[in-house]
């Protein structure tokens, strides 16, 4: 399936090749790279490339391009799920996934390129079972190393991959046995300028940390599982209990993993934590602009928001900002033209607001699309989608173990739209609006000295005109 | 001399000495430099002989970076390769599993012509070895050796063929994947292998699972009729297209559908696997229901692939262009799920086009409104190839959609007053397409853009303006020739593509208009004979020739307006992913919108399905290899696995289906009947009994139930389990069984409890050696404080576990424990108490027994063996209607008739 494999930096660099069939010549990633100049932007580069003998099928991971050639038929995600695993097998190996660290690791690297694939077909992915052929790096272990010369591969032979539990490691033993349970949320949600939800879902994750002795098989169970409506679980989740009982039962992977991941996606079950009251606006004389941005609680459930940070960016015609925050500290990058504010916790009685102007490039046209703004949030002890694990059990296991469970909500993708706000401004509407019964475009447009004729670059206040017209397109539609 | 080399010469030399050395950590520090080498695409082929007398190295690093280079440069070097091939023969007879298998991954991944018969050789031993890890290998070494050397195929399917009938789920993904490479047209090794790859599937792991899905949707096409008959009642329009033939739509309607139950089994069984965290494996069913399911069936598919969406870009590339096949031919699984393909700003371009594309798909006169006004903010992007992709997914909206046709056009020609040219021309552009639908109804449109003409700027723009004005002149007599007037004195400053439109506008007015417009055209044609380009030239001539009738020009003039004027036909605007569903979903061919190689076709559904009694397996196969099967009931309650050993061996496996699980036991030899724990109980059950009442226990209650499941304490002891609560308000500490107080009994005290909170309660497993007695065990329950003296009196029941043999062997059995040895009591069964399912359940719920597959409708037969002693207990029911023969043989004879006496009253109580 997978027949080679290349690494390639962000800066064009190929700085490591693996074949598992026959050595392709590195030549073959010329197309990688054309493919990637036409793109500019690393994110456009397409994932599945044809040359003339092989398909290149790539992914883009901090800063690393993941390129394998395949030569037969096979399903794209298969490649693209297996490349996005080594990543992750990299992350948890050497603590992240960088050029240096790759090359610093090379050797252990190979070992487990050579592991994870034979001939081209997934031979082991499970970070328990690897972990067991191969140890992680440690300084302690590397320094051990040095001196003595011993080695990173596992004495022992891997007992896992032979077990019909392949994700758990034989012969656990801890003193202290822990199970501890992170409930991660995020909020997706596009809001219009009057707060009007436009789309609202929450992404969870169940994120597990269990270390406990020998085999214990435990169930989890939930206070409120009608909420999770839309689940995918870690293999070791048995997914007939699931849809039977809704419990979550598993014999876990020893240490860190992802047990779970949620999504709800019924708008009316998304709390919004927050609102923003902004006022952003540009002058088509003078070269400069007005900004306004108040933010405030909204739904938080009577708990606090933590690291609050607006992120704005801002048109390219905009030169710097010269403002005021009554809370926290504001920076404009003039490069990226992107506008952050660091806010912080976020106190109820005094909302934090940040004011002033804008200075824009003298004789550019003033921007056509107001800014968007970003929001990005925490709130502690809170999932937000009321999401609440009722109890862990342990069979199997004679010992009682530590149990916890964390909740925290975060922003996901927060954004505040403008998309209407010139489109629906009272003002406007009521200018260009057709005549009700005008729905024929002929008469709209044959009447004459209608603005919609009227040449571009007249108007004065920061409002563009209504580009697009029709009753069809103007009623509001937020379910 | 060393100095004048070039460096990296005298490097490898040094390497070479390193490797020579006798210090492991030399030459393992060398193996690293090299490994880095190769993995920098250095060559270090010339190092091959230093290195290669590693290959028995003690150390297993070194030994694994020797294989690490052995693999990539045995190709360049084939005699020396050859130096190591004894090596892995020896490590191929190794006792250890995982040194057998990594020799044949080695052996197979040296791409040596001359070593093939060897290669063969191993890969046919490797398949029937007792290890499924090696077993798993040699499936991989198939498709190695098949790529090799293509004439060792009509072998290698013999090996694939055996492989197929293993039972592990480790062989299974593995073996499908060598099938596919290399004999994917041999269905017909399949059908016997279909069920049981059906019921593996879910414990196989995530990988295989892709490609066994992959392979079964091809099998289920040619094997099943298609499930989407019933749709043409109930839904004429969407059926049409998937009938060829009016012929076949008669013959479904004289015959109802009905599913064939390996159809279904498969549908079933893939279902859980769309909450895989793998997105390959979400993908491969999703494709597997598009291409089998019944088509009211295919909403469970939607969620998960939306949920998809939340992944990596790339995978989001791939489901997008899945999805927006299907949602040509199905806008109702995704419409719900509209919002989730709106454009984000900080998507790749790619995503973007395609979310573009769903959404342009999905739309439809209900929700056309909302999906326009998202456009209009697309509109606005700063990313204008985007900008420019959404006027155009605007105009097809407007084509598709006939409501609101007139309102696109209006926002589009809304847009020829943006300030950006992009935009612009793109809307000119679209304009102009939708114009061609219904030129008669929109000449103001026409005479809008010509108005707005001087401020367009973007020559294909422009451009498309003239050709508009040219093409319906009529409807425009007096703009048109005024806008030919001012071409004719910018003529000479425009771009190429507008000078051929200019010289068309001419030649289309001079027909029409002649009277107006002759000196102009001719003015036009001047400049366009002298014009720099040739291709202006040529077609100057060109219409020169053909409007202005002359001598030479002969016959052709004449037609000259029905050449120009003719009506042209208007352009389909139609999606990208109109024909896509020709390849199967989620394969790269249906990526690359073209056949990849290595693409297996999907074939149409039989008209008549072909023999089903094909995939029907017989009962009992004779089994060669002493083996572990590791049952796991339902794949769910995997607490009742069972286990047995044998020699070194070890095999695990995991069923589904019931009925597989018998025919596994049956075929258990039989000189391991007597050894050790056989068989999963058919029934646990639930009821607990009281060991410590709270009044009695101070506050502390306990209760016990027996688990039968073999003790992991101790072979002979009956495994417990005890669940303590506190319910008193303070927490109890220390809670233990005491070590002095036991009567005789060998007991495994639970670890001592340290502390159990008020009202909280714990579960805990404790085992019990009752010595095939009936007789209470006695103990001491202490807390910190207390004290209590508690028992536990077991029925005969529970001191047995299950096992299982054959039909034959039981009678064989049977034979020999008569007499003294045999009790049997003659009852009248109630009624309800008769069928095969009530008798079963009735003995098993007494005696922890196994159940023996019976040949005679009205014999039962059970049996188990004591938990101490392992003596055999083997219990059979005859009926003989109204009475009932219970037969008990069995060594111990005490067990024997108590055991009797409890099955005598269970079949003669009726109720459950």
């Amino acid at each position: 399936m997978i027949h080679s494999l290349f690494l390639i930096s962000n800066a064009g660099d190929l700085f490591l090749e693996k074949h598992w069939k026959s050595v392709i010549s590195r030549s073959v990633c010329d197309y990688f790279f054309e493919a990637r100049e036409k793109a500019v932007e690393p994110d456009n580069v397409p994932p599945v490339i044809r040359t003339p003998h092989h398909y290149l099928i790539n992914i883009y991971r901090e800063k690393i391009f993941f390129v394998s050639v395949i030569q037969t038929e096979v399903p794209p995600l298969f490649v693209i799920e297996f490349l996005h695993r080594v990543a992750e097998t990299f992350q948890d190996y050497f603590g992240e996934c960088s050029e240096t660290t790759i090359k610093d690791n090379v050797v252990i690297v190979y070992e487990l390129l050579e592991e994870m694939l034979d001939n081209g077909f997934p031979l082991a992915t499970e970070s328990n079972i690897l972990k067991e052929l191969i140890r992680p790096p440690t300084i302690l272990r590397s320094m051990v190393n040095t001196i003595t010369g011993s080695s990173n591969v596992g004495e022992t032979l891997p007992t896992g991959q032979l077990s019909t539990i392949p994700w758990r490691r034989a012969g656990v033993k801890y003193t202290n046995n822990e199970a501890y349970f992170d409930v991660v949320e995020e909020i997706d949600a596009i809001l219009d300028k009057s707060g009007t939800t436009v789309f609202a879902e929450i992404q969870g994750v169940i994120d597990a940390c269990v270390k406990l002795s020998g085999m214990p098989d435990l169930t989890l169970s939930f206070m409120n599982p009608r909420l999770l409506d839309d689940v995918s679980f870690h293999p070791c989740v048995r997914y007939k209990r699931w849809e039977s009982e809704r419990v979550i039962a598993f014999i876990p992977p020893d240490g860190n993993f992802q047990l779970m991941s949620y999504h709800i996606s019924a708008q009316n079950l998304v709390a919004i934590p927050v609102y923003v009251k902004q006022n952003i606006s540009f002058f088509e004389t003078g070269s400069s602009g007005r900004l306004d941005i108040t933010v405030g609680p909204k739904q938080t459930m009577g708990k606090t928001l933590e690291c609050l940070v607006v992120t704005v960016h801002m048109p390219k015609v905009v030169l710097s900002a010269n403002l005021s925050a009554t809370q926290g500290t504001y920076n404009y990058d003039p490069v990226t033209k992107i506008l952050v504010w660091d806010i912080g916790k976020l106190n109820p009685q005094k909302l934090p607001n940040l004011k002033g102007s804008l200075s824009l490039q003298s004789g550019a046209p003033k921007p056509e699309e107001n800014p968007s703004l970003n929001i990005d949030l925490k709130i502690q002890q809170l999932a937000i989608s009321g999401l609440k694990v009722n109890r862990l059990d342990v069979y199997g296991e004679k010992y009682k173990p530590f149990k916890g469970v964390k909740y925290v909500t975060k922003a996901g993708k927060f954004q505040f739209h403008s998309p209407y706000w010139t489109i629906y401004g009272p003002r406007r509407v009521a200018a260009w609006q057709p005549p009700s019964s005008a729905r024929s475009p002929s008469r709209r447009l044959s009447a004459p000295g209608t603005p919609h004729l009227s040449p571009l670059g007249v108007e004065v206040s920061g409002e563009e005109p209504l580009p697009l017209g029709g009753a069809v397109w103007e009623e509001p539609d937020h379910h | 001399q060393p100095q004048q080399r070039p460096w990296f010469l005298c490097r490898n030399e040094d390497l070479k000495e390193m490797l020579e050395s006798n210090k492991e950590s030399l030459k393992l520090e060398a193996m690293k430099r090299i490994v880095g080498l190769i993995a920098k695409g250095k060559n270090a082929s010339e190092l091959f002989p230093a290195v290669v007398k590693n290959v028995a190295s003690k150390n297993i690093e070194l030994k694994k970076l020797v294989y690490v280079y052995l693999v990539r440069y045995a190709e360049e070097q084939q005699d020396l390769a050859l130096l190591s091939i004894s090596t892995f023969q020896r490590a191929l007879k190794d006792p250890n599993q995982l040194i057998r298998a990594s020799a044949l991954r080695v052996l197979s991944s040296i791409r040596v012509p001359i070593i093939v018969p060897i290669m063969m050789l191993a890969i046919k031993e490797a398949a029937t070895d007792l290890s499924p890890y090696v077993r798993k290998t040699a499936a991989h070494a198939i498709q190695k050796l098949y790529s090799l050397d293509p004439d060792q195929k009509e072998h290698l399917i013999e090996v694939i063929e055996k492989l197929l009938k293993d039972k592990s789920t480790l062989v299974a993904g593995s073996v499908v994947m060598a099938f596919e490479e290399v004999c994917p047209d041999r269905i017909d090794l399949i059908h016997k292998n279909y069920r049981k790859l059906c019921n593996l599937l879910v414990d196989v792991e995530e990988w295989g699972q892709v490609v066994i899905i992959h392979m079964l949707t091809r099998y289920a096409r040619t094997q099943f009729v298609s499930p989407w008959r019933e749709d043409a009642v109930f839904d004429e329009n969407s059926a049409k297209a998937f009938y060829d033939s009016e012929e076949e739509r008669r013959v479904d309607q004289s015959k109802p559908y009905i599913m064939d139950p390996d159809h279904r089994l498969l549908l079933r069984n893939t279902k859980p696997l769309l909450q895989s965290r793998n997105t390959a494996v979400v993908m491969a069913v999703s494709q597997l229901y598009w291409h089998l399911a019944p088509k009211h069936e295919l909403s469970i598919i939607t969620k998960s692939l939306v949920r998809l969406l939340r992944s990596h870009r790339e995978v989001q590339y791939i489901v997008l262009q899945n999805i927006a096949t299907m949602s040509i031919q199905r806008k109702g699984m995704f419409e719900p799920f509209m919002k989730s393909f709106y454009v984000r700003s900080t998507d790749a371009t790619h995503i973007k086009t395609l979310k573009l594309e769903i959404l342009t798909n999905l739309a439809n006169e209900a929700n056309i409104s909302t999906i326009l006004r998202e456009f209009q903010t697309y509109v606005k992007s700063q990313d204008k190839a985007f900008a420019a992709a959404t006027i155009q997914a605007i105009g097809c909206c407007a084509t598709n959609i006939s409501e609101v046709t007139d309102t696109c056009l209006n926002g589009l020609v809304l847009l020829l007053s943006n300030r950006d040219e992009t935009v612009v021309a793109e809307s000119v552009v679209v304009i102009k397409k939708l114009l061609q639908t219904q030129p008669s109804q929109h000449s103001d449109i026409i005479k809008h853009m010509a108005k707005l003409f001087d401020n367009i700027t973007v020559p294909m723009a422009r451009a498309s303006i003239l050709w508009l004005m040219g093409e319906y002149c009529e409807h425009v007599p007096k703009i048109a020739p005024d806008v030919l007037r001012k071409m004719a004195k910018t003529f000479t400053d425009e771009e190429d593509i507008v000078k051929l439109q200019i010289v068309n506008l001419a030649a289309k007015l001079y027909l029409t208009n002649s009277k107006q417009t002759k000196l102009l055209t001719q003015y036009i044609l001047n400049l366009g004979k002298y014009d720099q380009n040739y291709d202006i030239r040529d077609r100057t001539r060109f219409i020169r020739q053909l409007i202005v009738p002359n001598e030479k020009s002969g016959a052709l003039s004449k037609y000259a307006r029905r050449i120009l004027m003719a009506p042209k036909p208007a352009p389909v605007l139609q999606s990208a992913f109109k024909d896509r569903d020709r390849f199967q979903l989620g394969t790269l061919s249906h990526t690359l919108n073209s056949q990849a190689s290595g693409y297996l076709e999907l074939s149409d559904w039989p008209a008549v399905a072909p023999d089903q009694s094909v995939r029907n397996v017989e009962v009992v196969e004779p089994v060669r290899l002493p083996c572990i099967y590791l049952v796991f009931k339902d794949n769910e309650n995997s607490d009742d696995s069972n286990k047995s050993s044998s020699s070194q061996s070890e095999k695990s496996s995991s069923e589904s289906d019931s009925e597989k699980k018998k025919t596994l036991k049956n075929k258990k030899p039989q000189q391991q009947k007597l050894d050790s724990k056989d068989s999963s109980p058919v029934f646990v059950p639930e009821t607990s009994h009281e060991l410590l009442h709270r009044m009695t226990g101070k506050g502390l209650s306990a209760q016990y139930r027996f688990t039968r499941q073999p003790c992991i304490y101790g072979n002979s002891m009956v495994s417990l389990q005890l669940t303590l609560s506190n319910s008193t308000d303070q927490a109890l500490e220390n809670i233990h069984i005491s070590e002095k107080s036991s009567t005789g009994q060998n007991i495994h005290r639970f670890n001592a409890i340290e502390r159990l909170e008020p009202q909280a309660s714990v579960t805990v497993s404790m085992g019990v050696d009752f010595n095939d007695s009936t007789q209470a065990a006695n103990f001491q329950l202490c807390t910190k404080e207390d004290e209590f003296s508690v028992s536990i009196q077991p029925a005969v029941g529970e001191l047995l576990l299950p096992i299982t043999m054959s039909e034959a062997d039981f009678t064989k059995e049977q034979g020999k424990l008569v007499g003294m040895n045999e009790s049997s009591a003659t009852i009248t069964m109630t009624p309800e108490n008769v069928s095969s399912q009530s008798v079963n359940r009735k003995v098993v719920s007494v005696a922890n027994l196994g159940v023996i597959p019976s040949g005679q409708e009205n014999i039962y037969r059970f049996s188990g063996k004591t938990v101490s002693s392992g003596s055999l207990v083997l219990v059979s029911v005859v009926l003989k209607d109204p009475d009932a023969v219970i037969t008990i043989n069995t060594e111990k004879t005490v067990m024997g008739s108590m055991l009797l006496r409890q099955v005598k009253t269970a079949l003669t109580n009726s109720g459950p």
